[in-house]
């Protein structure tokens, strides 16, 4: 969290405990959309997902006097927002910690497609591109402004919970990767692994949409080495 | 071209732009991208997906369980005075 961050934090604590719903309502307005999105890893409806925020304000209602600044207030909330979740998902379909969830999407494949690449026992080049990422056409207001918009947003969409839930934390919501880790009380490294997975999905995604491939002539490149050789 | 593999640098790219690979790790991946122009569009694209997204931002809970919740807070608030 920023030093700024910080301190309107502690602005905004203050405020609560002297009732001011004011300060609540930037709270509710700050956080909820996030907190849909982290409650959709565990329950299965949109609809029960706002249950779980609304369930987890009462709580917080009830609970910020005793909140004592241990964690950020924003960790405190999602803590509540995870077991009130998985209470709810317990009710409803699944009740694992996120952790569990996030383990069981790993399947370790690999996320570009093998076919793009030469094979590992390529005599020259294993391992590299044959059809390699081209540029997109992305218009200079950015990717959400073209049309590749509809696709990105049904790649993330389709994207398996816990996937979805992290590059939707920290692409869309602009969390740090700190701050995911403590909300969903996952590992650097799992952080990492199931961001990379989901942007590799939407990366995929995206340039299926534009058809954004490009063959690799290996023969100009024998011919013509480039690189460190060359260069010696 | 270089002994680095294109299947494992794509791989590695998120933990490269997190800042996360080990340093001598970090540096055969950019000794990589100078050579092979696939793995720098790809970190490219990963970059601009990383940056872009913000824009889709819009989910919240509907309007009237926002406001009965701040009518909630007012009661609990009021009760305790």
């Amino acid at each position: 969290m920023s030093p700024g961050a910080h301190v309107d934090e502690q602005k905004l604590i203050a405020a609560l405990s002297r009732g001011e719903a004011d300060a609540f309502a930037t709270l509710v307005d700050r956080h909820s959309p996030a907190m849909i999105r982290v409650a959709l890893a565990y329950v299965p409806s949109r609809a029960a997902a706002e249950e779980v925020v609304q369930e987890t304000w009462i709580a917080v209602m009830g609970g910020i006097d005793r909140f004592e600044g241990r964690s950020s207030l924003k960790t405190w909330i999602f803590r509540i927002l995870a077991n009130v979740a998985m209470r709810s998902g317990a009710r409803e379909r699944r009740s694992m910690p996120f952790s569990a969830l996030a383990a069981a999407e790993d399947t370790g494949e690999p996320t570009v497609d093998p076919d793009r690449f030469l094979p590992a026992d390529h005599e020259r080049f294993p391992g590299h591109w044959v059809l390699a990422p081209a540029r997109w056409p992305t218009p200079e207001e950015g990717l959400l402004a073209g049309e590749a918009r509809a696709a990105i947003a049904a790649a993330i969409a389709g994207l398996p919970e816990a996937q979805r839930t992290v590059i939707a934390l920290r692409d869309i919501e602009g969390w740090s990767a700190e701050e995911v880790c403590e909300a969903l009380e996952i590992t650097a490294g799992n952080q990492r692994i199931l961001l990379h997975r989901a942007r590799s999905r939407v990366r995929t995604a995206i340039e299926r949409h534009y058809g954004a491939v490009e063959a690799y002539d290996y023969d100009a490149v024998m011919t013509e080495p480039m690189g460190d050789t060359e260069e010696q | 071209m270089d002994d680095v593999a294109c299947t494992d640098v794509v791989e590695v790219m998120t933990d490269y732009l997190e800042g996360a690979l080990p340093a001598a790790e970090a540096r055969r991946v950019e000794g990589h991208l100078e050579t092979c122009p696939g793995c720098t569009e790809y970190l490219e694209q990963m970059r601009t997906i990383a940056g872009s997204l913000g824009g889709l931002a819009d989910e919240s809970i509907p309007v009237e369980m926002r406001d009965r919740l701040i009518a909630a807070f007012r009661d609990v608030r009021k009760s305790e005075l």
